[in-house]
């Protein structure tokens, strides 16, 4: 009789529950399943494609797809390297150039303050549509078109560090500082010794988001790259699948090697990415 | 640990000097422009050569006939931006019917990017194991570049060797889509590949909104005898609407700068039907050489893009 009553009252909770979990796994599976079905495809050979396309299993079993990749006219570990080279170039840029600045303006008084933060906060709304001809102008002009400086340097000069960076700044606490001030510090070591210890994670956020940001950007490096051997790994999937476009085994391949550095750093940060966009709407 | 040595190091051993005395006399404020300056000019460089300039040199581009083949540009005034605006003129059609692509694919995707994203923060909300391993399997695919997603989706969504035509068949459906190839299926695969790329995304910052509403007021409402839905209604829409705002505005821009899924997976057909205003400018203006026209095409955008954030702003403000 007991089990009986226990049983009717958990009985609905239950329910819900395993109904709850079970939607939960069925949206895990929309995301996570396709991802699979990549990698599967790409161990395929191309006639295993072409007569098996909705085969779970590669028959063969074959790296034939890589083995193309890395030979082939499309140098995709040189793309690899490419996109690594630029997204840790302006990667640095951004660290060194917004935690200076975002220090000027979250710690010192200066003339003409107001309206440098004005004018970074004014650029945070305007979409990047604006620049892209007059910059393509101004790459052109400094001889960086097709070289991995127009996808690394531009798009180093937005707004958003600098923003995101004076805002923690202006979050810690002026104590230590100005302790350190009264016993003779200097800007220099207070900005180096201090600040920059204690940004350690909002440096770090900063550094993954713009590092993701470039290695995903899209649109400006197929119009600013041409040959090639330049091209970062986005435009030159983009030119794979024009080239590749009814070998799918090999096209996938190359969408498995672009995903797989970024799958692992997300893995490795996945806490920190989330939790600052989580947290990028509700301050905002 | 480490990190705070040389911090300790400065504060715990106090050297009393000379200069301690003269700076302790010193106005808290003082003004320290050079200072200032310095640390700022890495920066500020980059800032007006690559933001602030361009901005400035955009417009001016938009005002003359810019062509890469001459050597000087002539002021044409107002023209590029009158041609836009009369019928017949070279650009009218196309660029008109670019924005209501991208009108079509804002006024598509947003609703269904605002609402599941939604359902998955009010789910990942309940007291569940394993809540932060579903987040982050929700939010993996947004770390993926459009160009990743633009290849994945070109071939599960194949009308011949697609995966979806294929389980489509197997629960009796048609097999013959043509997912990326005629409207309206083709808005329909663009509206749901950004939802499957990007719902983590919205879900993630929507959660975190969900858990900064205040436990009482449910409490409160629950005393009340109001059930689930009541509470949904009256408590969590209403604590959610400063996130909801923001959230709703950052879905509307990038909605409204749509480009790589167009681009990847329609390539802007059936007869441009899905080529979305970002796709047209960029076109015109780098791959056609048209530079100054679509240098004002970017600002027509602009404009109504500015339009419709202040409207959104206002809608959401006004239900305070």
């Amino acid at each position: 009789m007991t089990t009986l009553t226990v049983r009717r009252v958990s009985g609905p909770a239950r329910l819900r529950r395993g109904a709850l979990y079970a939607v939960l796994i069925i949206i895990a599976l929309t995301i996570i399943l396709p991802l699979i079905w990549i990698v599967i495809t790409s161990f395929k050979t191309d006639s295993d494609v072409i007569s098996n396309p909705y085969s779970i299993l590669p028959n063969p079993f074959s790296a034939d797809a890589y083995r193309t990749l890395a030979s082939g006219q499309q140098p995709i570990f040189r793309w690899l390297a490419n996109s690594f080279v630029a997204a840790t170039f302006q990667t640095v840029i951004v660290l060194v150039t917004a935690s200076m600045g975002a220090y000027a303006l979250a710690r010192l008084d200066f003339a003409g303050k107001k309206f440098i933060f004005g004018l970074i906060i004014g650029t945070l709304l305007v979409p990047p549509v604006i620049f892209l001809i007059p910059n393509y102008l101004i790459v052109q002009n400094l001889g960086w078109l097709d070289t991995l400086w127009a996808v690394s340097v531009p798009g180093a000069a937005g707004a958003f560090g600098i923003f995101f960076l004076r805002q923690f700044f202006v979050g810690l606490p002026t104590e230590i500082e100005e302790a350190a001030r009264i016993d003779g510090a200097g800007d220099i070591r207070i900005f180096l010794q201090i600040l920059l210890p204690l940004a350690k994670p909002a440096l770090s956020t900063l550094a993954i988001l713009t590092f993701l940001g470039n290695w995903n950007d899209f649109l400006w490096p197929i119009y600013v790259l041409l040959s090639p051997e330049n091209l970062t790994l986005q435009p030159g999937l983009s030119q794979l699948q024009g080239a590749y476009s009814t070998h799918f085994s090999i096209v996938m391949a190359g969408a498995v090697l672009a995903s797989v550095p970024v799958l692992i750093l997300f893995s490795l940060v996945q806490k920190q990415i989330v939790e600052s966009v989580a947290s990028s709407g509700v301050k905002g | 640990m480490t990190s705070l040595a040389p911090l300790s190091a400065t504060t715990v051993v106090p050297e009393p000097s000379a200069t301690r005395r003269e700076r302790v006399g010193r106005p808290a404020a003082r003004k320290r422009t050079v200072t200032a300056y310095a640390f700022l000019a890495p920066f500020l460089i980059l800032f007006a050569t690559f933001v602030v300039w361009p901005a400035v040199f955009g417009i001016w581009i938009s005002v003359t006939d810019w062509s890469p083949y001459k050597t000087e540009q002539t002021f044409i005034g107002l023209q590029n931006y009158i041609d836009l605006i009369t019928p017949g003129s070279v650009f009218f059609s196309d660029f008109w019917q670019s924005l209501g692509a991208t009108g079509i694919f804002t006024v598509a995707s947003v609703p269904f990017l605002l609402v599941i994203p939604l359902g998955v923060a009010l789910l990942l909300n309940q007291k569940i194991a394993g809540g932060t391993v579903f987040r982050a399997i929700f939010f993996a695919p947004f770390v993926l570049g459009a160009a990743v997603i633009g290849v994945i989706w070109k071939y599960m969504l194949d009308t011949q060797s697609g995966m979806i035509n294929h389980l489509l068949g197997l629960v009796g459906l048609p097999t013959d889509i043509p997912w990326t190839v005629d409207v309206p299926w083709a808005w329909v695969s663009l509206v749901g590949v950004t939802v499957w790329w990007t719902l983590g995304f919205n879900a993630v910052i929507l959660l975190a909104g969900l858990k900064g509403i205040n436990t009482d007021l449910y409490e409160a409402a629950a005393l009340d005898g109001a059930g689930t839905i009541r509470k949904f209604w009256n408590v969590t829409l209403p604590g959610l609407r400063p996130v909801m705002l923001f959230v709703s505005t950052t879905t509307i821009l990038a909605s409204a700068n749509m480009f790589g899924q167009s681009y990847l997976l329609t390539k802007g057909g059936p007869a441009n039907q899905t080529r979305t205003a970002i796709m047209y400018i960029s076109d015109q203006g780098l791959s056609q050489d048209n530079m100054a026209a679509a240098a004002a095409m970017s600002y027509v955008l602009f404009a109504f893009l500015a339009i419709i954030s202040v409207i959104n702003f206002r809608l959401q403000r006004d239900k305070l």
